[in-house]
């Protein structure tokens, strides 16, 4: 039941803009479409399959089909897995693709918080009506950051991570950053830089966290017939998994993430290990999802994960795995407080060879793109996909 | 360095028929706790089924209110405040705030007690933690 081999990523764009004073969120979802459309030489109307999240404005699917005028779908999918649904929905793209459920996949993400002026991590927010676990929650000051601090401070508690070792992943993510003219942070920045500024929720400083940026961006995922009659170089999907992980009544171990479980799925339909992987996207909105990220997919053993990534090893032609060579979310972008869209995206260019000539892997054949969603403290999914360059 | 924890104003818990129990409990002081009959384990946050069985085969059950810090996060706005999970006696680990102290003096690990906070519009109060 494999869908390694049964589906190409074929396009792929990034809007351009991180402040999107003159667009509507839904008109940046017909950018984004257009801009991958483009990329992949395809046309709206060979477009047949659509995905999106609850971030897109309406009813599921309905209203961006409209909007868009995609008329000729015979498969929709908005399953919803905050910012990693996007590494996700390549996967699901992909097994419709072999069911024949659709020949042309099309994933959007948009949104404008910064625009709106939204305080993404730092203000209690629920994401809907009647969530249960609200009002015992919301009350408490529950926020994006606390909840990724709590896992940081556990984090340093159980194998002795330091604010300097999280450090070091804002310190390569920036030093990739100054080769993007779209990045919203392109200064290099040091350890101690990153460790000196102000202390947002312990052990979190400021440049431990992403940006918030406006924007989007879409890929298409098509069968492989179609991959082929194409002239872009081709991006085959190996293998794509979800997972959950969540409070378990009170069982809530902060140690490791549902990225254990996806990592360790989408490896084994790739039949590649992480030894293989040349370069990685892995979700950045704070440093300790990386982290948390790099021990669950096996870069290295639970607990290592700070010794991992100190002294460069993230940075492309410095170290064992060049990472989010866009500037990722810690510096780029991370349009609609969702950054898997992003990661694909920047993984669809390293296996083109089409990344900055700085940062660019040399002969990357084989890349990685993961995403967490969600509050990792709390409740959150995971998603791992994996891509050969063929 | 000493942060003293603010006495920030909090947000009314938004009530439910399921979990009406346990604030009606909150009210009166009482810090209720599911217990899941089926397996004889303790259970966080109350709801209507066991977590660990999926049935109702379950009650609300008084808790004693103490326990230790399993990880925490002080968030460092204009009215700092200590988010945490604490491991209660009983088992389950809850998600709350450890107030009334010195936040940088907080660690994994360190004992708490149980202490009930006032919520905005005279709604029942919450129960949070302090050093024991």
């Amino acid at each position: 039941m494999s869908i390694n081999g049964q589906a190409y990523l074929v396009g792929a764009f990034e809007h351009p803009t991180r402040k999107a004073e003159k667009q509507s969120v839904a008109q940046l979802h017909a950018e984004v479409a257009y801009g991958a459309l483009q990329d992949a030489g395809l046309s709206k109307d060979d477009v047949d399959g659509f995905f999106c999240t609850g971030a897109a404005p309406g009813l599921g699917p309905i209203n961006m089909a409209d909007y868009m005028g995609l008329t000729k779908l015979r498969h929709v999918d908005s399953t919803d897995m905050g910012g990693c649904s996007y590494v996700m929905h390549v996967g699901h793209a992909a097994q419709a693709i072999k069911e024949g459920r659709c020949n042309v996949a099309l994933i959007t993400l948009a949104g404008r918080p910064r625009a709106e002026g939204m305080a993404t991590g730092t203000v209690p927010r629920s994401w809907a009506p009647n969530i249960p676990d609200d009002p015992f929650e919301i009350p408490m000051g529950r926020t994006v950051v606390n909840s990724y601090g709590m896992v940081a401070m556990r984090h340093m508690h159980e194998f002795g991570t330091t604010s300097e070792q999280l450090a070091w992943i804002k310190v390569a993510a920036s030093t990739h950053a100054q080769y993007n003219p779209h990045a919203m942070l392109q200064k290099v920045v040091t350890v101690e830089e990153v460790v000196n500024s102000p202390m947002v929720s312990d052990p979190l400083h400021r440049l431990d966290c992403c940006v918030i940026s406006d924007g989007g961006g879409a890929l298409i995922v098509a069968k492989p017939e179609i991959a082929k009659s194409l002239n872009r170089p081709l991006v085959k999907v190996l293998g794509c998994a979800e997972a959950t992980k969540n409070q378990a009544g009170g069982g809530i171990d902060l140690s490791y993430s549902a990225v254990r479980q996806s990592g360790a799925a989408a490896f084994a339909e790739a039949k590649v290990k992480p030894t293989d992987i040349q370069y990685a996207s892995i979700y950045d909105s704070f440093t300790i999802t990386v982290l948390m990220q790099l021990e669950d997919l096996g870069f290295c053993k639970k607990g290592e994960g700070g010794k991992f990534v100190m002294d460069g090893n993230l940075i492309s032609g410095v170290g064992r795995l060049p990472f989010n060579t866009d500037g990722g979310g810690l510096c780029n972008n991370h349009p609609a407080n969702r950054g898997g869209m992003t990661k694909v995206i920047e993984a669809v260019r390293q296996l083109r060879g089409e990344a900055h000539p700085k940062v660019q892997v040399p002969g990357c054949k084989l890349a990685l793109a993961n995403g967490v969603g969600g509050l990792l403290g709390h409740r959150h999914g995971g998603a791992t996909l994996i891509m050969e360059r063929e | 360095m000493a942060t003293q924890s603010a006495n920030r104003a909090i947000p009314a818990p938004k009530e439910d028929p399921t979990t009406k129990p346990f604030w009606d409990a909150a009210r009166e002081g009482k810090f209720l706790i599911g217990l899941c009959k089926d397996t004889g384990k303790h259970f966080w946050y109350p709801r209507g089924c066991s977590p660990f069985t999926l049935s109702n085969n379950i009650e609300m059950v008084e808790a004693k209110g103490t326990g230790t810090i399993y990880s925490f996060s002080v968030m460092r706005t204009k009215e700092p405040h200590a988010v945490a999970y604490v491991e209660l006696d009983e088992g389950p680990r809850m998600f709350t705030n450890i107030v009334d102290c010195d936040l940088d003096a907080l660690k994994i690990g360190q004992k708490v007690k149980l202490v009930f906070k006032p919520t905005e519009e005279g709604a029942a109060p919450v129960p949070m933690f302090t050093p024991a």
